[in-house]
């Protein structure tokens, strides 16, 4: 359930009576498939069928059961129903796979928070397809075995040979297979506000005409961030394992980048399913980033379904079967273009729409969608000289050293205060003990007065504006790093 | 008669004399009505009225004899038994169903497989 297991006890009784083979435990089709698997999976492995009446109850009985991953505990309970194996070495074992017709342990979806959930409750030993051994890499502690086929687990029994299994590739802590930020020809400005996003994980929105980089620097954006930490890889890990999106192991360190089409449904982006609660896009972008690419576009539902995770950082979705919470803390990335056609830019000069029609295209991007993205820059077409420069641009390793000094010295100062980003300081604490500098502090004060600055716009700068000041690495946020902070806020004006 | 029906009809001979052996008195044998037939219908020590349907093989090639089976098969066997009980004045005796699988070798041995009580 989501990503987190349950331990489910097979039994198996073999009666006397005509041949028959009943399920038990609330199992679905996919499930229910698994009898016809399992036994011609047993005769194909050459070991004997038991033609009786055989019953196998999956316990807990009330907990509905689905896939294919009983396959191989089943056939090992009904193996060891005949006495072709014994049960008192399988203590604390599990056994998850789906059998092929011929004994073959074919891989499953959600092996990683299986087994992560099976170790928090006590197993030692875990059977697992073989297909599935690299992310049961991340799991310690537990011994794992993969095994391509049934009769490698009975062999194990018989006579303890462990089955063979290519040494997995080591884990490459190599990030430079990414994009990278050199790519990009001048966007001095846009570069900077990417850089601040990253050091504080600041929510984003890049706006600008059509073909100036808004996607390229979106796509770049997770080369600048620094790599995952063993917990969040292994988070990260466990979402997309139970997506059934196995992660390219070169790639499971790198932060996820998931761009949703504009097309895309609420159950798409936060997740959702009947027979079982699929995470959604927010999900998968978990400790990583979420770009949307063509904002206005997309249906305002969908967009304003991303308030919760946002807020919250994680997901609950309600369903007939049960209710799921998957963590969906990402860095949310919205690129549009100032208006249909795209061209409303500068001077507005080649823009063939209304101005009604320009006001009405920003409004689909809900206020407090808005209210939540901290950083909003323009992204101004290349310039004439930007365009003739051979020179590469400054490279994503050069730009993620920066974020990682930036994001070690605000670690430090939250040390034990129970948060880790500037974009997660809260307001109390930033109005006591995270204030900017005495002339800071009056500008922005300045500006609530005005009426140009909500309440909560003085948190939103103020963040930054400590995001900006980690950068510099100076002590406390200074008059100009707030004003910087205030012109990543004010320089798009959208929405009402 | 044809091969099938002999070895059909040898292997129920094998089944009512391996009930005969066994203190079981053999009240009918392939009673038939409309609706289907009972192989062999037998009286136990104990007072139990047995039904038994016999499945004979020459190979398991095609699967377990006792596969063939099913529960509409089951049901069919139900219905003759109360339809049995009913035409002989036992309505309310105690009963049971009961299958044997026969399976004969090339070499003309053949081994029975017995279950009792299979509804």
């Amino acid at each position: 359930m989501g990503l987190e297991g349950h331990v489910i006890t097979i039994e198996v009784d073999v009666g006397d009576g005509v041949p028959t083979f009943t399920l038990l435990g609330l199992p679905d089709a996919a499930l229910s498939e698994s009898r016809e698997r399992v036994k011609s999976a047993i005769i194909n492995s050459n070991f004997e069928w038991p033609h009786r009446k055989v019953t196998v109850a999956l316990s807990p009985a009330y907990l509905p059961k689905s896939g294919s991953s009983f396959d191989l505990a089943i056939a090992m309970a009904i193996l060891i129903s005949h006495g072709s194996l014994t049960l008192a070495s399988m203590d604390q074992t599990i056994f998850i796979g789906e059998l092929g017709l011929d004994g073959e342990v074919r891989p499953v979806r959600g092996v990683l928070p299986a087994l992560l959930s099976a170790r928090a409750k006590g197993i030692t030993r875990a059977f697992i397809p073989a297909a599935n051994a690299i992310e049961s890499r991340l799991v310690e502690n537990l011994e794992i075995i993969s095994v391509d086929s049934l009769t490698q687990v009975h062999e194990f029994y018989t006579a303890g040979v462990l089955p063979e299994s290519e040494i997995p590739v080591e884990q490459s802590t190599d990030v430079s297979l990414m994009l990278d930020m050199e790519d990009l020809v001048g966007q001095e400005s846009a570069r900077r506000a990417l850089e601040i996003a990253a050091v504080g994980g600041h929510h984003l929105l890049l706006m600008g005409p059509p073909g100036t980089g808004k996607t390229m620097l979106a796509q770049r954006f997770p080369s600048i961030l620094p790599a995952l930490t063993p917990a969040e890889a292994l988070e990260v890990t466990a979402i997309h394992s139970v997506a059934g999106k196995l992660i390219d192991p070169a790639a499971s360190i790198a932060r996820p980048f998931i761009a949703p089409h504009h097309s895309t449904t609420a159950p798409a982006m936060v997740g959702g399913g009947v027979h079982f609660i699929r995470p959604g896009a927010a999900s998968l972008a978990h400790h990583g980033v979420l770009f949307i690419d063509e904002a206005p576009e997309m249906s305002p539902g969908v967009l304003d379904a991303l308030r919760q995770p946002l807020e919250s950082g994680e997901v609950t979705i309600t369903r007939s079967i049960g209710t799921i919470t998957y963590p969906a803390s990402f860095l949310l990335v919205i690129a549009a273009n100032p208006c249909p056609c795209g061209n409303f830019a500068g001077k507005g000069r080649g823009c063939t729409c209304s101005a009604l029609q320009v006001r009405r295209y920003l409004q689909k991007i809900s206020g407090p969608l808005m209210d939540r993205i901290d950083i909003r820059v323009f992204v101004d077409p290349p310039s004439r000289v930007e365009m003739l420069q051979t020179a590469l641009g400054e490279d994503s390793a050069t730009i993620r050293a920066r974020v990682e000094r930036a994001r070690a010295r605000s670690l430090a100062r939250f040390l034990g205060l129970g948060w880790s980003l500037n974009s997660e300081i809260p307001a109390k604490a930033l109005r006591k003990d995270f204030r900017a500098e005495r002339s800071a502090m009056n500008l922005i004060h300045d500006e609530l007065e005005r009426g140009l600055l909500s309440a909560r716009g003085v948190h939103k700068v103020l963040r930054v504006a400590w995001s900006i000041c980690d950068l510099q690495g100076a002590a406390i946020p200074s008059l100009e790093n707030v004003e910087e902070a205030l012109s990543l806020r004010n320089s798009v004006k959208v929405g009402p | 008669m044809g091969y099938k029906q002999n070895l059909g009809r040898a292997g129920e001979n094998l089944v009512a004399d391996l009930l005969q052996s066994q203190g079981n008195q053999l009240l009918e044998r392939n009673w038939r009505i409309r609706e289907g037939e009972i192989d062999l219908i037998a009286l136990a020590p104990n007072g139990v009225i047995r039904f038994v349907e016999v499945k004979t093989r020459s190979s398991e090639k095609f699967g377990h004899p006792l596969e063939a089976i099913n529960a509409r098969k089951a049901m069919r066997l139900q219905r003759l038994a109360l339809a049995w009980l009913s035409t002989h004045q036992h309505l309310g005796a105690e009963y049971q169903i009961d299958c044997a699988a026969v399976l004969s070798s090339q070499t003309g041995e053949c081994t029975i497989d017995y279950r009792s009580a299979i509804l």
